[in-house]
């Protein structure tokens, strides 16, 4: 019965391993300021362990082009970055591949950056999986997003609402824990007044 | 008593109907071809009416913050009303109630002067001031006299 159990166990696993795929994960878009440094993240998630062949591999598409160029590898535990790529001198891999982190940074970002980056992951044995793009958008000034300001400003009046109403009832908590410990204390000492009371009404009777 | 009752929870539905149109609707600023409104702007050539997401200013996010508070106390106000209806004691008033109340029309008043200073920033010189602009303007004055009404009222048995 338990070797039958191992064995199914043993064959389910083995199935599994070669049925999933590595999934890739980046961000959608990142806004930037024209001139900052920007951070371009890429992680993966994979069944197996991460490997010491796991590569990492980074290509752009500018906007409007068709073609996308490759502009940084990460194979055999050490980063490459295209010596002719648009960030030859500007790109550099600040990742952490035993942790599963593939991410580059780009410095001063220009105009010309404007367009979609491609991370494509692997991960010995397995390889089988879909790269993920990220867009950069450079704007001269960063617009606020839809809806944070509307979001805080609501959340901070009903979060004082609910802090309002939560202190008026710990007051009130307070105040009537104290009105019941002074009436103990009173109750108490009105018991000894009528015990020496009675003590000294017997003896005379 | 009962009369009153009902006038007073029918004042207060009002209000309450005129901030959700009010907040919904695309209609603050209009011109023939076009309507815009808190959360997006329209425009129709040709008998084709195209829209897109509105500006996303930090006025008029103000705005449409503003809006929704507004509803959302005028809906606990009124259930709030209820509540105290059947737990107040004989001769007590309705404070917390018109608290709410007074706060929801201060608060489209807010945005609504808000939305009338700052709206040069993102509306163009050829619109007018639509109906939900105007009913953001009655809706306030309504909401403070139910709120009024709701301090002053005493309850009888």
């Amino acid at each position: 019965m338990l070797s039958v159990l191992a064995l199914t166990s043993v064959v389910l696993l083995g199935i599994a391993s070669q049925c999933t795929a590595i999934s890739v994960y980046t961000n959608w878009e990142k806004h930037v300021q024209v001139g900052s440094d920007v951070r371009l993240s890429c992680s993966f998630f994979s069944w197996h362990w991460t490997s010491a062949e796991v590569t990492f591999s980074w290509s752009y598409r500018p906007d409007g082009a068709k073609e996308s160029v490759s502009i940084f590898h990460y194979t055999n535990g050490a980063p490459y970055i295209a010596t002719k790529g648009p960030f030859r001198d500007r790109l550099e891999f600040v990742g952490n591949p035993n942790r599963r982190d593939g991410s580059i940074m780009i410095r001063n970002v220009d105009y010309n950056d404007n367009g979609t980056f491609t991370c494509d992951a692997k991960n010995p044995p397995d390889i089988m999986g879909h790269p993920s793009n990220v867009r950069l958008l450079v704007f001269e000034k960063v617009p606020v997003q839809a809806g944070v300001i509307t979001g805080a400003i609501i959340g901070v009046v009903l979060g004082l609402l609910i802090l309002v109403v939560a202190i008026y009832y710990l007051m009130r908590f307070l105040v009537a824990r104290r009105v019941f410990s002074l009436s103990m204390r009173h109750g108490k000492k009105g018991k000894g007044k009528e015990g020496s009371q009675q003590r000294q009404a017997g003896p005379s009777k | 008593m009962l009369l009153l009752l009902v006038g007073i929870v029918i004042l207060h539905i009002a209000a309450l109907v005129l901030l959700f149109v009010s907040t919904i609707v695309s209609a603050w600023v209009v011109n023939p071809a076009s309507s815009s409104d808190l959360w997006i702007n329209c425009n129709t050539l040709n008998g084709v009416t195209k829209c897109d997401t509105a500006n996303t200013g930090v006025w008029i996010q103000a705005v449409q913050a503003l809006m929704i508070l507004s509803i959302i106390f005028s809906i606990l106000s009124l259930f709030l009303f209820f509540c105290q209806l059947f737990t107040l004691k004989k001769g007590g008033r309705f404070f917390l109630t018109g608290a709410f109340q007074i706060l929801a029309s201060l608060f489209v008043m807010c945005g609504a002067i808000i939305y009338t200073v700052m709206n040069s920033n993102w509306v163009h010189p050829s619109l007018f001031y639509g109906y939900s602009y105007i009913l953001a303007w009655v809706a306030f004055p309504l909401a403070f006299i139910s709120g009024l009404i709701y301090v002053i009222l005493r309850k009888r048995e």
